[in-house]
């Protein structure tokens, strides 16, 4: 088993049994589940809503090279700064290396999941950088040393008493675990650290190629500030954000906040094209965009998995996979949780060592059916694990697997196992609730149903044949 | 019409009664049965576990013997969509393509063929209960299945079907059920929480495998909850 594995099935055992943890999740999703659904409701078509924004994200992806450059050309042309990252150490030296040219100590961040993904708060701290997450979940989670527990909603998993006791212990006020005074508290740390700041960092929603603009979503106003005081503004993108035309928001807007967020459409959504143009009252000085592979290409290389690169992130899978449901995002131990995490960390960290997430799934099919842009999620898991089996195959597994068959197909055998089966569980209550069971992984929280005096085979052979 | 009906493993050694409702349903309906003794089995841990070559040594048996039937109707939405499916996809690009595809063609889960295939719904069928209906997720998301066992569990009399307010796996997933048993059971937990806020006596559904999970956590727990297959249900006053 990999150490991540190892990892996984101890969080896993931990957190299933925690029923606090059960109800937190459940009463909060099922309170996201609503809203969801009153506004996809006010879709006409939600059907064919989702058709077309798989299908647009299709175009998007399957003409990646075109859209990208048309998308820089954009960029460029109102004289943003666009560097290429390969890996995600590349992205963060690129980042590191802006903010020291400029002379930054201090760095405000909106949400971006994808600069979890490459690590790079963790960079900037080592290189001597102050930096401070501001989206107000993620701005907890920060508090506490803690990676965001979802893609969209990173500090759900926290009642108001554990916010209160967090600001309390490091920031030294905490009038009381109402919410509004808890962010007011936030609010004050923040504005001044937007203040302070000689640099803003951003995540992206969205990469428009024909008009190359960033688009921004948020209900904080938090990185519209990250993007106008600093001076200097870094907008790190994963390639597959692209989409090809500015119109194509029309769509995806109201599509992300519904099935993010249970919103009609998100507080803030903003588009960012390059530095502040002459004549503007406010933007940053220089515009940075870093575009980030980081395995994407791998992605894009497998025609059968290239659908993932549709993902807009915005965690709808998470909420109704009952997996994630029970385990909660931490678990998972890697940046992208969820189904989308187990379909994409075996490719962006390698199948071998994190196998164990496509295993980890009843294959129910939820995350697929709930999938904006229709990526086949759960089929995807299926093939991780035939990959995984091919590659490095259990033993045992295959050993059980290739000696079940013959005698499944065998009538005399089958009889056979039957007859030996009673006999077996006659003697089961020996073992039973001990390690010794050889049953142990199901008697252990389930009874096992006994074999029937006469099974369905031996009653049709007594009766019909 | 001749009726080839295909035996999973458990409801052969852990559920008979189901098959033998089946069987009296399809017969009282004025139907001829067949059922090939064997194989027991129909690939599905194997190819869910991701090792396809076992799974096809034992498929390709299935499909020998299910390849002259009229019809084949399966009591699980589970083995019915590995084979309607999946075994299309199991065999792509192998020489027992065509044969899977035609194979695929002509496989029902029990409920939809009752429902779709033969358009009955009236069983005549008494179950003076509550109950609750639990969709498999193979049932509901591979095979489309969703109202075919409503309308016939409405025209059992005196059954008083209530929904849970979620569909949700139960937590069984096969293989997954023995690989992940923390997550399994804590999911076997959610769903019969909802299936306990209906009020329901009974959880019905078409899969007796996700029953054999959530019957073993009900009597594990001791929880009131009862299970029982729709096949038993439509068969109950015949």
């Amino acid at each position: 088993m990999s150490t991540a594995a190892a990892k996984f099935k101890k969080d896993v055992r931990r957190v299933t049994a925690d029923l606090h943890h059960r109800r937190i999740i459940n009463t909060a999703l099922d309170g996201y589940a609503v809203k969801r659904d009153q506004k996809k409701s006010l879709f006409q078509d939600w059907a064919g809503a989702r058709r077309l924004a798989a299908a647009t994200k299709y175009e998007a992806i399957n003409g990646l090279d075109r859209c990208l450059e048309q998308f820089v050309r954009g960029l460029e042309a109102r004289g943003a700064k666009v560097h290429w990252a390969s890996t995600g150490q590349q992205a963060c030296e690129i980042i590191v290396d802006i903010l020291k040219r400029r002379n930054a100590r201090s760095v405000v961040k909106s949400k971006a999941m994808t600069a979890e993904e490459i690590h790079l708060n963790a960079a900037l701290e080592r290189a001597g950088l102050d930096v401070v997450e501001t989206d107000l979940g993620e701005f907890i989670v920060q508090l506490r040393d803690e990676p965001p527990y979802h893609i969209v909603f990173p500090a759900m998993h926290l009642t108001r008493g554990e916010i209160q006791e967090t600001f309390r212990k490091r920031l030294g006020d905490a009038p009381s675990d109402n919410p509004e005074e808890l962010t007011m508290v936030a609010r004050r740390v923040l504005r001044q650290k937007y203040i302070q700041a000689d640099a803003g960092i951003t995540g992206a929603n969205f990469a428009v190629a024909d008009v190359g603009l960033i688009s921004l979503t948020e209900n904080e106003g938090n990185a519209r500030l990250t993007g106008a005081l600093p001076k200097t503004m870094i907008t790190l993108v994963g390639i597959e954000k692209v989409i090809p035309r500015l119109e194509d928001l029309a769509l995806f807007l109201p599509m992300l906040a519904t099935v993010g967020a249970g919103q009609l459409i998100s507080g803030y959504n903003t588009l960012y094209g390059g530095p502040r143009q002459p004549g503007e009252p406010d933007g940053p000085e220089e515009y940075h965009v870093v575009l980030l592979d980081n395995n994407r290409t791998r992605l894009l290389a497998d025609a059968e998995k290239r659908d993932t690169l549709h993902c807009i992130r915005c965690g709808s899978c998470l909420n109704v996979c009952p997996i994630f449901r029970n385990i909660g995002g931490h678990s998972y131990g890697t940046t992208y949780c969820g189904p989308i995490g187990a379909v994409l960390t075996p490719v962006l960290k390698g199948l071998e060592e994190w196998k164990h997430l496509p295993y980890a799934s009843s294959l129910c099919g939820a995350c697929t059916e709930a999938c904006p842009v229709a990526i086949d999620l759960h089929h995807h898991l299926l093939e991780h694990r035939r990959a995984a089996a091919s590659a490095k195959p259990s033993w045992w597994q295959k050993l059980a697997f290739k000696l079940f068959a013959p005698v499944a197909a065998s009538k005399l055998l089958w009889a056979l196992v039957t007859k030996s089966g009673r006999i077996g569980q006659k003697l089961h209550p020996i073992v039973l609730g001990t390690r010794l069971d050889p049953a142990y992984v199901w008697t252990h929280t389930r009874d096992l149903p006994p074999i029937a005096k006469t099974t369905f085979k031996e009653w049709w052979r007594r009766t019909r044949s | 019409m001749t009726v080839t009906l295909f035996i999973p493993c458990y409801i052969d050694l852990f559920y008979p009664r189901v098959g033998m409702a089946m069987v009296r349903i399809l017969e009282k309906l004025g139907h001829k049965i067949v059922c090939p003794e064997s194989p027991a089995c129909c690939g599905q841990p194997a190819f869910n576990t991701g090792y396809w070559d076992e799974s096809r040594a034992l498929a390709v048996k299935v499909l020998d013997q299910l390849k002259d039937a009229e019809v084949v109707v399966i009591p699980s939405g589970s083995c019915g969509a590995m084979i309607k499916v999946f075994y299309p996809v199991l065999f792509a690009g192998s020489p027992q393509e065509t044969l899977a595809k035609e194979v695929s063609g002509k496989c029902y889960e029990f409920a939809q063929f009752l429902v779709d295939k033969l358009g009955v719904t009236d069983l005549g069928a008494k179950f003076p209960h509550r109950v609750t209906y639990h969709d498999g997720c193979h049932s509901l998301r591979e095979m489309n299945i969703y109202e075919a066992p409503r309308k016939l569990l409405q025209h059992v009399a005196g059954l008083e079907l209530v929904e849970m307010r979620q569909i949700v796996c139960c937590g069984f997933g096969g293989t997954f059920s023995a690989k992940f048993p923390a997550i399994s059971t804590a999911m076997g937990e959610v769903k019969c929480d909802l299936a306990a806020e209906t009020n329901a006596e009974y959880i019905v559904s078409s899969d007796s495998s996700c029953l054999m999970h959530i019957q073993g956590l009900i009597d594990r727990q001791r929880r009131k909850l009862k299970t029982i297959h729709l096949a038993e249900v439509l068969a109950s006053d015949l």
